[in-house]
């Protein structure tokens, strides 16, 4: 089956770090190479949790925990709202983080956890979706791309990945949209929201969301829902990043820093008192 | 916390499963489906650890239907129970055992209706009724309730989508 023996390659690829990766030579000793296992070219999955071990060059590796990604189905498509700041403990790293991932010109991926981890395993998601269709002449639905990605986290659950994802696109089948994380869990709904600020973004948007919105009126739910996250989350902040998938592929919709909307909407509502 | 029941009469099985997908306290799906049709008359309600009870389910679910394509007849409700069990034993002593809890329910034309259970540590048991969870869930006044079940029901004829189950408001 196709999709079997993708997978099959995935998990040989970073398991078997073979002197002879390289692709010529028989055997390990004919080759004359010499690489071994502490190669740079290891792909050993290493601990998140052990900066105290004796390997002294540990790093603690930076999750994006502290963050608010929402993403929900209308008529129109799948709005998708992000914020874009990384925290290291109570210190803001970055106010500028691109929190969705462009896998390809129709699917989106959102990123929350590890920030390597999503962007890595969603570069590979996009691999694998570009050979799906060389093979298959056709593009891959948005069923097939989560449980891609789903199965290639699944084989090293435990081992410390740390990605909440959404993976958001627009098939045969209309808007598509599944939660994906590095637990094993694939589910498919109309309305995620993942991240430290979800639960304020949920409260937002289960009080406005509707199917029959008008485009402007999902971007101005999904932005508000980001702001009002942002507004009382701490680890949440900087611009809200708005994404459309429609049935031509993606468009980026906006960005807007959550200072000038705060200005924006407090503004208008006390021209509206 | 998921909750699973099962129940066989004279000549049928009724089976029920809570419909939350829950990742911690949030709940991301009310209408999850946990059972998994493994063939004309046989399902299997999975509950457990994120991640494996797809994984384990989906893979029983494809190789029980294997062995029709291979065979051309498919497997009876207890050889696909033991079957299952069979796998959860392998892996439970492997560095990947499955977190599942499991019931198969099943019509056999010879044998009649047939419910199983079993449990993570790989634990098989042919009973008349049995349940996963904390049934205590079904009542209103529990602080976490689950709002609604999936009801499918097993005879001769095959597998019925009963009504989804709402609880009963005040």
């Amino acid at each position: 089956m196709a999709l079997s023996s993708v997978l099959r390659g995935e998990s040989a690829e970073f398991y078997n770090n073979q002197p002879f990766a390289f692709g010529c030579g028989s055997g390990p000793s004919s080759v004359g190479y010499g690489s071994t296992a502490g190669d740079s070219l290891s792909f050993q999955v290493k601990s998140a949790f052990g900066p105290e071990e004796d390997d002294g060059s540990e790093k603690k590796i930076e999750f994006l925990h502290g963050t608010t990604t929402l993403a929900f189905k209308f008529q129109h498509g799948v709005i998708v709202a992000v914020d874009s700041r990384a925290t290291a403990g109570s210190y803001i790293a970055s106010q500028t983080v691109k929190k969705v991932i462009e896998i390809n010109p129709y699917l989106l991926g959102t990123m929350a956890g590890g920030a390597a981890d999503c962007s890595f395993w969603e570069r590979l998601l996009a691999r694998q979706c570009r050979i799906y269709e060389l093979r298959n002449k056709e593009r891959i639905s948005v069923a097939a791309a989560s449980k891609l990605l789903a199965n290639m986290v699944y084989q090293y659950k435990g081992m410390g990945l740390s990605m909440g994802t959404m993976v958001c696109g627009w098939d045969k089948r209309g808007p598509g949209l599944y939660y994906v994380d590095s637990e094993g869990n694939r589910v498919c709904g109309d309305l995620f929201a993942v991240g430290s600020g979800s639960m304020y973004a949920y409260g937002v948007m289960d009080s406005g969301l509707r199917h029959d919105l008008t485009v402007e009126e999902a971007c101005d739910l999904g932005r508000r829902a980001i702001y009002h996250a942002t507004y009382r989350d701490a680890y949440s902040g900087g611009q809200v990043n708005l994404y459309r998938v429609h049935s031509e592929g993606w468009e980026r919709v906006s960005e807007d820093n959550v200072l000038l909307l705060h200005e924006r909407l407090s503004d208008s509502e006390r021209a509206a008192e | 916390m998921e909750y699973l029941i099962g129940i066989q009469g004279p000549d049928f099985v009724l089976v029920a499963a809570d419909n939350v997908a829950a990742s911690s306290i949030i709940q991301m799906k009310h209408d999850y489906d946990k059972m998994f049709k493994l063939s004309e008359k046989i399902l299997l309600l999975c509950v457990g650890e994120a991640g494996d009870t797809v994984q384990f389910a989906e893979y029983i679910q494809k190789n029980v239907q294997l062995y029709k394509m291979r065979n051309g007849y498919e497997l009876s409700p207890a050889a696909a129970a033991n079957f299952t069990r069979k796998n959860l034993a392998d892996y439970l002593r492997s560095r990947t055992p499955y977190h599942v809890n499991l019931l198969l329910a099943g019509y056999d034309e010879a044998d009649g209706p047939g419910l199983y259970y079993m449990d993570y540590l790989s634990a098989l048991a042919k009973a008349p009724f049995a349940a996963h969870g904390y049934g205590a869930f079904l009542t209103l006044r529990f602080i976490l309730n689950l709002p609604s079940f999936t009801v499918r029901l097993i005879d001769k004829d095959g597998i019925h989508d009963m009504e989804r189950l709402p609880l009963a408001s005040k």
